[in-house]
């Protein structure tokens, strides 16, 4: 242990004074919260202070993996036409006892009922609790025109009626937004004129509670006595936002920090040679994709899509780019992703096949666009050093590239249009871990004009999806997804680059961290051993 | 006297309208659709984005969005955050003393030891003190500050182990905060080894951001010196028999202040308007690291409210070192 450390240790030991230590997990994060509400927000830092430690949702996912689980929902059943999900409480959650509020009941329908209807409902006074929020995740999952009505069949029985069946609804569920509030601390709230404090002194069911926030600073959490799922292995857990990963890894070596995300590449090979650390790595939940427009000409002609995609060196860009922090992309879904379609050999790096193949389509000179983003992403460190590559690539089987760029809004916005002049990079985060929200909001017909920047409709895929949609058999949807792959495949909307690989750096001593595909940080079950 | 200082105090009227404007024309003329941002990959249907826009009133035409601003600015009001919903200005207040905090101990550090070295300097004139400390103030200035405050963390932080890496106090202390400066709050708490750790933190980060005002004002505080020492009152002080050491630390350095003072004035600004590269490595949360976080997520009423305060500031720091001035240099003070 460095000297300062031990300072730190033992200074630890006699403010802890006589009887037991508190243990407490120091966690550095990369950035500071928008909120503590997780409805109105998206991104992963602020679920990693709100929805991960203070909340619970109906359902979760397993820790590991994305399989949905109970949560506070202990049971359910599906109706035979996919249009009812009746859930089956958890008796004897509390809520949690903070500075700011006592609850005098538990978890009953109201409050799940509640959760859903402040976002859904304009008229509700907590939709516009404060000016200008939108509830992102629960528009973009489409949530408001899926439920038709969510009603208390009593205390601990909640049903919810769809417009249609729709089987990954159970996984949105799991999702952040949908973490259950409590009705009778918004109902403090409200009567005290304070609703604005919900975004800032939040109370939850879940493995800890909020003791303070210093801004930009540090987040303090106590371990919520009362949780259901059992008392945590560690006492206090403490967020020290620290936004350079370089000075991150000093403070995991100097012993400031337990555990930190998002290390920096250069310094991966370090961390792994360290003996004090632990390196936990996995594929993110993500893919990284070059989009051919399918509607303008000559790459409506799947031959010459898949022409391009074997002139692509996939290999050179995890290399370069990724610098080994990625793996090359065969499926649009991630391996770590349920369906995942094991058996599709992926295109191999053969120019001359693709000048052959090109020159059998009848392209000769072909010039197009190869658009790059210029911001950096989960699945993407460098599209522009990746859009030289690939026209290297391309040159050598006579296409000249022209790279262009804008600025990331304008980005978005204009490759979506269907009459794109290009191949756009771009990628995807996973948000449910459920396949369609892979393949349904990225490939099928629904999404041209909008997500799907291929402008691509296959009435064989699409099928396939919208069957996949309608069924709650698991098996069977990943039967029909893995067909999907393979018409993907064929087809070559895309040429699929890579999965960027998740690290996740610790001092030996943290137990029972288990990763999530979903790339969210959660401490719930984890300790400290000595 | 009075005249002079209202004089000034005009002056500020006009400035900070100008202010104003730019702050809100410099905003908007950025590139980056916020609501566009906040819908990111996933994009967002034409109606939302109409629904947003409203809310936001940036559908209003812009000469009326900078009138409301401008008349919501006269009222205190600088808005609420895009991004934590909360007011602007509470945000700001919450965040400054730890950056002030900063500022203050990194001029204080940069005056202390740049006000001596550049008199030595001026004073031995050509000699090795003089190339030394001059050529380290060239490097300080030229040094990229991200970069040299890493090398000090991994080298006392990491391999010395001698001061801890980043914060402004170990995470071990908690206590509520009085002032704001973790210093004072420290103390007040009466935790046992607050004040030390406090103190500890505040090392590297003043190190860092004092580095470069100490190189401009050790080289300001020679220039002044020499060209002071050149005058002839003071070759008449050593000729009526002065010790060299009397003429030097009270008339020569006296006269020579007059300048550095400005520029210590106007460091003071510069470091006000938040350290952001220094605030950022060692994870000090000041208005600094909030602006740029702010700009980075397109959070438009953050970034002008900090771009106001944040000017309003640095008027107020530079009209103190008028006002100073015309009271070190009185002859300036009847123009």
């Amino acid at each position: 242990m460095t000297g300062y450390s031990k300072l730190l240790m033992s200074v630890a030991v006699c403010l802890a004074g006589a009887g037991a230590e508190a243990k407490t997990l120091v966690y550095c994060s990369e950035g500071s919260p928008e909120g503590f509400d997780p409805a109105p927000y998206t991104a992963g830092t602020t679920f990693d202070a709100s929805s991960r430690p203070v909340y619970n949702r109906l359902v979760e996912f397993e820790k590991g993996s994305t399989t949905v689980i109970p949560g506070l929902a202990e049971s359910w059943e599906v109706s035979e036409d996919g249009l009812q999900y009746t859930f089956h409480l958890r008796p004897g959650v509390k809520f949690h006892t903070t500075d700011w509020f006592t609850p005098t009941r538990e978890l009953t329908a109201d409050d799940v009922i509640f959760s859903f209807e402040r976002q859904g409902d304009a008229e509700n006074p907590w939709n516009q609790y404060t000016a200008g929020i939108s509830y992102e995740y629960f528009n973009s999952m489409d949530m408001g025109s899926l439920i038709e009505s969510i009603e208390k069949v009593d205390d601990l029985t909640v049903r919810f009626s769809l417009t249609r069946p729709e089987a990954p609804f159970l996984a949105n569920l799991a999702m952040d937004f949908a973490s259950i509030m409590s009705k009778e601390y918004a109902d403090q709230l409200e009567a005290d004129g304070r609703m604005s404090d919900l975004n800032q002194q939040p109370v939850g069911t879940g493995p800890f509670q909020l003791v303070a926030y210093q801004q930009d600073a540090v987040i303090r959490y106590r371990s919520n006595p009362d949780y259901w799922n059992g008392q945590q292995p560690i006492d206090d857990l403490v967020f020290a936002i620290t936004t350079d990963p370089a000075v991150r890894l000093q403070k995991l070596q100097a012993g400031e920090c337990h555990i930190m995300p998002y290390p920096a590449p250069a310094d991966i090979e370090a961390i792994r040679s360290d003996e004090n650390l632990t390196l936990m790595e996995q594929p993110g939940l993500n893919v990284a994709y070059l989009a051919y427009n399918t509607q303008v000409p000559p790459f409506d002609n799947p031959q010459v899509r898949r022409a391009l995609n074997m002139a692509m060196n996939k290999q050179a860009i995890i290399d370069a780019v990724f610098q080994g922090t990625g793996e090359a992309a065969k499926n649009p879904i991630p391996p770590t992703m349920w369906g995942y379609n094991e058996e599709i050999q992926d295109d191999t790096y053969d120019p001359e096949a693709a000048r052959q193949m090109l020159e059998e389509a009848g392209v000769s000179d072909l010039s197009m666009k190869v658009w790059a983003m210029p911001v950096q992403r989960p699945y993407m460190p460098n599209a522009r050093r990746t859009a030289e590559l690939i026209q290297e690539d391309f040159a050598e089987v006579g296409v000249d590239v022209e790279i262009v760029s804008y600025e990331w809004g304008e980005y978005l916005d204009r490759s979506s249009a269907t009459d794109r002049d290009g191949a756009v990079i771009l990628g995807w985060t996973g948000d449910n871990g459920d396949p369609d929200n892979f393949l349904g909001v990225l490939l099928s017909c629904a999404g041209v004009g909008e997500a799907n920047r291929a402008q691509w409709c296959n009435e064989e895929f699409t099928d396939l999806i919208n069957q996949a949609k309608a069924t709650s058999d698991q098996e069977e949807r990943a039967e029909l997804y893995r067909q999907a792959q393979v018409i993907f495949k064929e087809e070559a909307p895309w040429a699929t680059i890579a999965h960027s690989t998740v690290f996740m750096p610790m001092s030996s001593k943290v137990q029972g961290y288990v990763m999530s595909p979903l790339g969210s940080h959660q401490f719930d079950g984890v300790d400290i051993s000595e | 006297m009075i005249r002079f200082i209202l004089g000034k105090l005009l002056y500020l009227v006009p400035t900070f309208l100008g202010v104003t404007i730019v702050a809100f024309g410099f905003v908007r003329v950025l590139p980056g659709d916020p609501v566009l941002l906040m819908a990111g990959e996933r994009g967002i249907s034409p109606e939302r984005y109409e629904q947003l826009m409203q809310q936001l009133g940036y559908d209003q035409p812009i000469w009326w969005q900078y009138l409301e601003f401008l008349g919501r600015l006269f009222r205190g009001d600088l808005g609420d955050s895009l991004v934590t919903k909360s007011p602007v200005l509470g945000e700001f207040l919450t965040l400054f003393p730890a950056t002030v905090e900063l500022a203050l101990c990194a001029i204080l550090l940069a005056t202390l030891i740049g006000i001596p070295a550049g008199v030595l300097a001026a004073v031995k004139r050509g000699s090795w003190f003089d190339q030394i400390s001059m050529g380290t103030a060239l490097i300080g200035y030229s040094m990229p500050i991200f970069w040299w405050g890493l090398l000090l963390i991994i080298l006392f932080s990491g391999v010395l182990a001698w001061t801890p890496v980043s914060g402004r106090i170990s995470l071990l202390f908690y206590f509520p905060e009085v002032t704001g400066f973790m210093l004072i709050d420290s103390l007040l708490s009466g935790q046992d080894g607050a004040f030390g750790s406090a103190l500890a933190h505040l090392i590297l980060p003043t190190i860092v951001l004092a580095t470069i005002p100490l190189a401009v004002i050790a080289r300001q505080t020679r220039s002044a010196m020499l060209e002071v020492l050149g005058e002839d009152y003071v070759r008449t002080a050593r000729a009526k028999g002065l010790p060299w050491r009397r003429v030097v630390g009270v008339h020569a350095l006296r006269n020579a202040m007059i300048p550095v003072v400005t520029t210590i004035g106007l460091q003071i600004g510069v470091l006000m308007a938040g350290a952001i590269l220094t605030e950022t490595i060692f994870s000090w949360p000041g208005i600094g690291k909030w602006m740029v976080d702010s700009i980075f997520r397109r959070d438009y009423p953050a970034v002008q409210g900090g771009l106001l305060m944040i000017a309003a500031i640095v008027m107020a720091v530079n009209l103190i070192v008028d006002l100073l001035y015309g009271l070190i240099n009185p002859r300036i003070r009847h123009v």
